[in-house]
């Protein structure tokens, strides 16, 4: 069970809420250009991170507020929560504690952590770059 | 947007109305531990559901009528027997007595709809659409315990406070009305499953505590 700090509640159990997909997902600006395929991968296309994954949270139960979070899918640690239409912060603060994390081969590292946030991309989304390796965090 | 005129003609049917629980009556009577828990559907209520920016002018008028609208999670607002829970930050449920309908001879429901006027939001007329358990005693919170997780102590959740959480699993808005008190109000069609998880939470306490 997780604990979810709701902004407007405060910590709830996980039950309480529902999961809304990945974030960062723009509307393409001229949906009539897109082609059957690019139009799919609008709609279905996500990305599988493994590492810190940005996404939607709605606290049904309680305030029925949407907001995103920043968890991480290995670990399930939050890492931040904030409001809708904010841009992806900055997940470099919480260092990775354990000693074993950066060497591994199946890193997502791209380096740059900028979110998804072009308005007209309509690829899926490229890994939403994790800056620090997931693996090996596990507690 | 509550069609109060409409509802001038229910009066002949008030008589014939059953609350949700109703059927209940005699198992909550016999479930209840006098001086240790007491379980009872409450009253009818006129309860309206508001959706208004609370900062903006329109939300000025409402909180007027409303007597206060709360600011933020847990508080609760209201004045002269009228409760205005928060549900959201832009939403609230005004609870007052069954009087203050309009089809009662109240204006509650009318006046709240005059003061939004034209302006973005709603008045909904929800008296029909959640009933209240009152639960008080000793054991009150012990028996919610079972079934809420958050932090019931006094310290955290204080009388004349309400939450919107899950009790027993479903979504339930938790009121504090005193020190030994909850109202709880959980929608018409969970009312009977919340009874008889209630009922099955106190029956511990009917027998003499095991040390
Ligand atoms: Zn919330």
């Amino acid at each position: 069970m997780l604990l979810i700090s709701c902004p407007n509640c405060g910590s709830r159990d996980e039950t309480e809420f529902h999961y809304g997909g990945q974030a960062h997902v723009p509307y393409p600006e001229n949906p009539n250009e897109l082609d059957d395929r690019q139009w799919a991968e609008f709609l279905f296309y996500r990305d599988n991170t493994k590492g810190a994954f940005a996404e939607r949270w709605l606290h049904s139960t309680g305030c029925r507020q949407w907001f995103n979070m920043l968890r991480d899918t290995v670990t399930y640690e939050i890492q931040a929560v904030y409001p809708m239409g904010a841009a992806r912060p900055d997940k470099a603060a919480p260092a990775p504690e354990s000693g074993t994390a950066s060497t591994a081969p199946d890193s997502t590292t791209t380096g740059t952590a900028a979110p998804d946030i072009s308005g007209t991309s309509t690829a899926p989304a490229t890994p939403a770059a994790g800056t620090i390796a997931p693996e090996g965090a596990t507690k | 947007m509550a069609n109060t005129a409409a509802l001038n003609g229910i009066n002949g049917l008030r008589d014939i109305r059953r609350s949700p629980a109703s059927h209940l009556t005699a198992a909550l009577e016999a479930g209840s531990i006098e001086g240790t828990v007491v379980l009872q559907e409450g009253p009818f209520q006129t309860m309206a559901g508001i959706r208004v920016d609370p900062r903006s002018e329109e939300g000025a008028r409402v909180a007027a009528v409303a007597g206060g609208l709360p600011a933020r999670c847990g508080e609760v607002g209201g004045a002269d027997g009228v409760s205005v829970l928060w549900l959201g930050p832009s939403e609230f449920l005004v609870v007052a007595p069954e009087e203050a309908h309009d089809s009662l001879g109240g204006n509650l429901i009318g006046s709240l709809t005059a003061a939004l006027g034209g302006a973005p939001g709603q008045v909904v007329d929800l008296s029909a659409n959640r009933t209240t358990f009152e639960l008080s005693g000793a054991r009150a919170r012990a028996v919610l315990e079972k079934g809420c997780s958050l932090d019931l102590h006094p310290r955290s959740f204080p009388p004349g406070t309400a939450l919107n959480t899950e009790v027993g699993n479903i979504p339930v808005v938790l009121e504090k009305t005193g020190e030994e008190s909850f109202r709880l109000f959980p929608r018409a069609s969970f009312a009977d499953f919340l009874g008889r998880w209630l009922l099955d939470a106190m029956r511990e306490y009917a027998s003499p505590e095991v040390p």
